[in-house]
């Protein structure tokens, strides 16, 4: 029969000599290579104390970016969703009123927005369909939760904190 | 007894048509149909007088009749240029012409903002259509842009000058449609702007509406369907009433989500032109799905964003849980509105008078 790849090797069947009849032999080459394994570098990390670096292009949780102003820079286009292949974003847009220029940057914002992290696959295309610059994914895991209701982010789990604010306000 | 019309040949990109004389060379070129088609962003063939502004038809005449075989010494706009029998006209086999509409896009981007996330007009904008097809990806233009303050002109419209191209067919809509026109061009040249006299309000004739869909571009649009959701998120639907006005149509297409309907619109045909013009009482006030016959989904062409996430020919699919288990129903492990504060149940954004504001919201969890 041809072989499909060229590291197809023909099985021994010739009778053991007698070093391979002694049988310990074997036994403690296997073990020295288990012991080399002891001293090599450690493949796992201690997960929740440590962490790999991620790759800058990881795509993580998303966030809802602020201008430097800390006014929101999301105003509810709706590119996203409907980029969105897994349907998970959702919104609903209001008009500015006069008073709230320091709150939202353009003459319309998401009053509602929301991601169902059941429905998203982490593919990204939110963050560039963005015309804002408001849809940002972070180097963050999703946590896990017990519940199927943690998982609807709206924008209180979403926005980032106000840059010119304490944290103390910013958890208000 | 009558006389046979002689019938004018014309060509258009080697394609060889038979128009009445007194046919303009865009109207020959929309009988052949197709890619041949000059695009328009001020000529409207339901509005008298309309055509002649914005220069994005610009063809060339390579042949001028069969009479006088000279060609035109200039590219023509196709919209107010009749047609001479035996004329031959290049409009996309022209590289001219595809060199001139570029330069003519970039005109009138000129002074146009790029809000278009923003603008309720996007997805359904000639301008947005017309630049992604002929125009360049960036603007050369360096100074400062002209901008207006937005205004109410009336209680169902708004006017965002800034968006406005200047294309004249929102006046002759009120020419043609209504009683008394109440707005018009003010000032002239770059300074030019649609707008009231004294701040006259629009809504006192019934058909005033109707400059919405004229209107190519966002520089007028629904105020009771304001920033409330993106035409791609809605769904075209063919409907129709009887209206007491005589002169409405009353053939519309309603703009829904579930049975909301967000949005009443005439029907438009595939130049972006109305297939006829309906009354203000249908457009603005019938919001409710009883005050409509729904005729069915509306046709959009596949290409658009409109027909993004529509899902053509689709049944949802029957409940079989219930018929295994012996009519006992399915446990829901979440309801999704008790979590999410989208579409909840009881806000019905699409009846409230204007756009919705953050006192709509009542629910909101206060994020500043």
């Amino acid at each position: 029969m041809q072989s499909l790849t060229n590291r197809a090797t023909p099985v021994d069947r010739r009778p053991m000599n007698l070093w391979e009849k002694l049988y310990l032999p074997a036994i403690f080459k296997g073990m020295a290579i288990t012991l080399g394994h002891i001293f090599k570098k450690k493949a796992t990390v201690n997960y929740p104390e440590e962490t790999r670096p991620f790759s800058p292009v990881f795509r993580g949780l998303h966030i809802l970016n602020r201008d430097e102003e800390g006014r929101e820079r999301c105003t509810a286009c709706g590119l996203c969703a409907v980029a969105c292949p897994a349907e998970a974003i959702t919104m609903e847009a209001a008009e500015r009123l006069p008073g709230e220029e320091h709150l939202y940057r353009e003459e319309k914002y998401a009053a509602r927005y929301e991601i169902n992290m059941l429905r998203c696959i982490f593919c990204g295309f939110c963050e560039e369909a963005c015309p804002k610059q408001a849809v940002y994914m972070s180097e963050t895991f999703a946590p896990s939760n017990y519940q199927r209701q943690g998982f609807i982010y709206g924008k209180d789990d979403l926005l980032i904190a106000h840059p010119q604010k304490s944290i103390t306000e910013n958890k208000k | 007894m009558a006389e046979e019309k002689k019938l004018f040949k014309v060509k258009i990109d080697n394609i060889t048509v038979e128009v009445e004389p007194g046919t303009t060379i865009l109207n020959a070129a929309r009988n052949i149909g197709g890619e041949v088609v000059p695009p328009a962003m001020c000529y409207y063939s339901k509005l008298q007088g309309s055509g002649g502004k914005c220069r994005t038809c610009l063809v060339k005449v390579t042949k001028g009749s069969e009479a006088d075989p000279r060609p035109m010494p200039k590219l023509v706009a196709s919209c107010r240029t009749t047609v001479m029998d035996g004329m031959e006209v290049a409009n996309i086999t022209s590289p001219e012409v595809l060199e001139a509409r570029k330069g003519v896009v970039e005109f009138l981007l000129i002074n146009h903002p790029l809000d278009c996330p923003v603008c309720d007009q996007a997805g359904e904008c000639d301008l947005q259509d017309l630049s992604y097809e002929h125009g360049v990806s960036g603007t050369r233009y360096e100074f400062k842009r002209r901008t207006f303050e937005k205004e109410d002109i009336g209680e169902h419209i708004k006017l965002h000058m800034t968006r406005c191209i200047l294309c004249y067919r929102c006046v002759f809509t009120a020419d043609q449609l209504t009683e008394k026109r109440q707005h018009g061009i003010l000032k002239r040249g770059d300074a030019s702007e649609i707008s009231t006299y004294m701040r006259a309000s629009l809504d006192q004739t019934n058909f005033i509406g109707n400059v919405i869909d004229v209107c190519p571009v966002g520089a007028l649009t629904d105020r009771t369907a304001r920033f409330k959701n993106r035409v791609w998120f809605l769904k075209p639907v063919d409907a129709h009433r009887d209206c007491e006005d005589p002169k409405c149509c009353g053939k519309t297409v309603l703009w829904m989500r579930g049975d909301e309907i967000f949005r009443v619109t005439a029907r438009k045909d595939k130049y972006g032109e109305v297939e006829g013009f309906i009354c203000d009482t249908c457009r603005f006030e019938k919001k409710e799905v009883k005050d409509w016959v729904v005729e069915g989904p509306r046709k959009i062409a596949r290409h658009s964003v409109i027909s993004q996430g529509h899902y053509v020919g689709v049944h949802k699919p029957q409940e079989t849980v219930a018929k295994v288990m012996d009519g006992r129903q399915p446990k829901l492990l979440m309801d999704i509105h008790s979590v999410s504060e989208v579409n909840m149940p009881q806000v019905d954004l699409s009846q409230l008078e204007g756009p919705a504001h953050s006192t709509d919201f009542p629910t909101n969890k206060g994020v500043q």
